[in-house]
C-alpha cells in the first residue's frame, strides 16, 4: 500500500498497531481540515506491525497524550519534503481532559463540570493519579493491546 | 494564599514550628487570646462531625476571632446542588479562613482553587485528614520528645485507615523510624504505601499478633475495625475480638508507652485502660484544638 509521501506535516511513527484510531480521536484529528492518513498494521522490522498516522499539514497538537498513550512514539515534522525534526515524546508532568477518574468518592464523580486532571507520580512506571483525590488512574482499554 | 490539604504540604520544619507555636499556647493562653479578634473562620461540615468541627471552632473562640459555618450539608446551599467552588467563592468573601469536611476525596482541594482565603482541609471521605495528623505529631512530640528513633505500631483496621496513612506519610520522613503493622489479613496496609515506605528504606514489619508485637513498641496507634468491612460476621466477631486492647494485653508492654486512638473508639480500647498513665488518647483531642490554634495563627500570618 502507498500512501503519498508528505510535503508539508507530521508523521506520527511507530505507533502501537491498533493504537492509530484511538490517538486519532484523542488528538482530535477529525477537526482538521488537512488530509490525515491512518495506516494501519503497516510491516515493521522492530514491531512486526505498527500503525502510523500523517497529517498533511504541520500544526500544533497535544504531544503529550501522544506520550501517554504510547510512549514508544517517534514524531517527524516535515517541510518542503525535508524531515526537519524528530523526536519521541516524553511523559507530561500533567493531563488534562484525557481520562477520567473513576473513583465513585472523588469529587469529580459529582461535579460535572471540573475538569479531569491528572499528574504524573512516577516517571518510571508510568503511574498517573488523579489531582483531586489522588486515586492511580487506571489502565486504559488501549493501553492492554 | 497558603492552604492544607495534606499533611505532606507541610514541610517538617514547619511541622516543628507549628509544634513549638503550640506548645506556646499551652504554656500562655493568654497571650493569644485576642490574636484572631476581627477575623472569621468559616466552619463547613457538609458532613456530621463532633471532635474535628467543634475543636476547630473552639479554637478560633480561643483566639478571640468569630464562626461562622454550617455544621450539615442539608443546611447548605450544597442541598439545592450547588456546586463546592460556588460555595466557596461566596464565602470567600465573608469569612478569612476555611475549615472544610466534605464527603468526596478532593474537595477541599477544589475549594482550595476557589478562592483567595485559606482552606484547611478537615477529612474528605477517606482521604486525608491532615489536622489529625498534626495532632498526633504534636502527641508524640510530647510524650516522646522526638520524631526520630521510634518503633511505632499501628494496629486494627489499615486498610482504610485514613488517619494511618497520613501519620505513616507524615512519620515516614524522620530517621531510624520502623513500623509495626499489626492487622487482620483482610485490613493489612494497603500495598502502594507499603511499596513507599520500601522505597524510603525504613524497615516494617506486618503481624497478625498484637501481644506479640507489644515488648519492641514506643507507641501503639490503635484504630477501629469497623464491621461493614466484613462479607462474614462470625470473621468480624473473631477479629474484632483480637484487637481488643485490654490491661492484660499490656503486660508487657514498654513502662513509656504512648498508646493512641484517633477517636471515636467503639469497644478495641477496654474502659479501663483509660486510668493507665500511658493512654494518650484523650491528650490527642486536646493537643488536636491546640495545633488547630497554631494551624490558624500559621495561614493567616498573624
Amino acid at each position: 500500500m502507498v500512501i503519498d509521501e508528505i510535503k508539508n506535516g507530521i508523521v506520527i511513527d511507530h505507533i502501537t498497531a491498533g493504537r492509530g484510531m484511538v490517538l486519532y480521536n484523542l488528538l482530535n484529528l477529525d477537526l482538521l481540515d488537512s488530509s490525515v492518513a491512518i495506516i494501519k498494521n503497516a510491516p515493521s522490522g522492530k514491531m512486526v506491525k505498527k500503525d502510523i498516522i500523517k497529517v498533511d499539514e504541520v500544526t500544533s497538537l497535544n504531544f503529550d497524550i501522544l506520550a501517554y498513550v504510547d510512549p514508544g512514539i517517534t514524531v517527524n515534522i516535515v517541510r518542503d519534503g525535508q524531515r526537519v525534526e524528530k523526536f519521541k515524546p516524553t511523559l507530561p508532568k500533567k493531563l488534562e481532559g484525557v481520562i477520567e477518574c473513576k473513583n465513585p468518592r472523588c469529587i469529580t464523580s459529582v461535579e460535572q463540570e471540573l475538569p479531569h486532571i491528572f499528574k504524573l507520580a512516577d516517571r518510571e512506571n508510568h503511574v498517573y493519579r488523579c489531582i483531586y483525590c489522588e486515586t492511580k488512574a487506571k489502565k486504559q482499554k488501549w493501553q492492554e493491546k | 494564599m497558603r492552604s492544607l490539604i495534606d499533611i505532606l504540604d507541610l514541610t517538617t520544619d514547619e511541622i516543628e514550628e507549628l509544634i513549638k507555636v503550640a506548645g506556646d499556647i499551652i504554656e500562655n493562653p493568654a497571650k493569644y487570646s485576642e490574636k484572631c479578634r476581627g477575623k472569621k473562620l468559616a466552619s463547613l461540615f457538609f458532613e456530621p462531625s463532633t471532635r474535628t468541627r467543634l475543636s476547630f471552632e473552639a479554637a478560633m473562640y480561643e483566639l478571640g476571632g468569630n464562626v461562622i459555618g454550617f455544621s450539615e450539608a442539608n443546611s447548605s446551599s450544597a442541598a439545592k446542588g450547588e456546586s463546592v467552588a460556588d460555595t466557596i467563592r461566596t464565602v470567600g468573601y465573608y469569612a478569612d479562613i476555611i475549615a472544610m469536611r466534605h464527603p468526596k476525596e478532593g474537595a477541599p482541594y477544589v475549594a482550595s482553587l476557589n478562592c483567595d482565603i485559606p482552606v484547611i482541609n478537615a477529612g474528605d471521605g477517606g482521604h486525608n485528614h491532615p489536622t489529625q495528623t498534626l495532632a498526633d505529631l504534636l502527641t508524640i512530640s510530647r510524650e516522646k520528645g522526638r520524631f526520630d528513633n521510634l518503633v511505632v505500631g499501628f494496629c486494627g483496621d489499615l486498610k482504610f485507615g485514613r488517619t494511618v496513612h497520613s501519620l505513616v506519610g507524615a512519620l515516614s520522613r524522620y530517621n531510624n523510624i520502623k513500623f509495626v503493622f499489626i492487622s487482620p489479613d483482610e485490613l493489612h496496609m494497603p500495598e502502594y504505601i507499603l511499596e513507599e515506605i520500601e522505597k524510603k528504606g525504613i524497615s516494617y514489619t506486618e503481624t497478625t499478633d498484637l501481644e506479640g508485637a507489644m515488648p519492641e513498641l514506643d507507641i501503639l496507634y490503635m484504630t477501629r475495625v469497623q464491621r461493614e468491612r466484613f462479607f462474614n460476621e462470625a470473621d468480624y466477631i473473631r477479629l474484632k475480638d483480637s484487637y481488643i486492647l485490654t490491661d492484660a494485653k499490656l503486660v508487657n508492654a514498654k513502662a513509656d508507652l504512648s498508646i493512641m486512638h484517633p477517636l471515636p473508639r467503639v469497644n478495641e480500647i477496654s474502659r479501663s485502660v483509660d486510668k493507665d498513665p500511658r493512654a494518650c488518647y484523650f491528650k490527642q483531642v486536646q493537643n488536636g484544638k491546640f495545633i488547630r490554634m497554631a494551624l490558624i495563627l500559621k495561614l493567616l500570618e498573624v
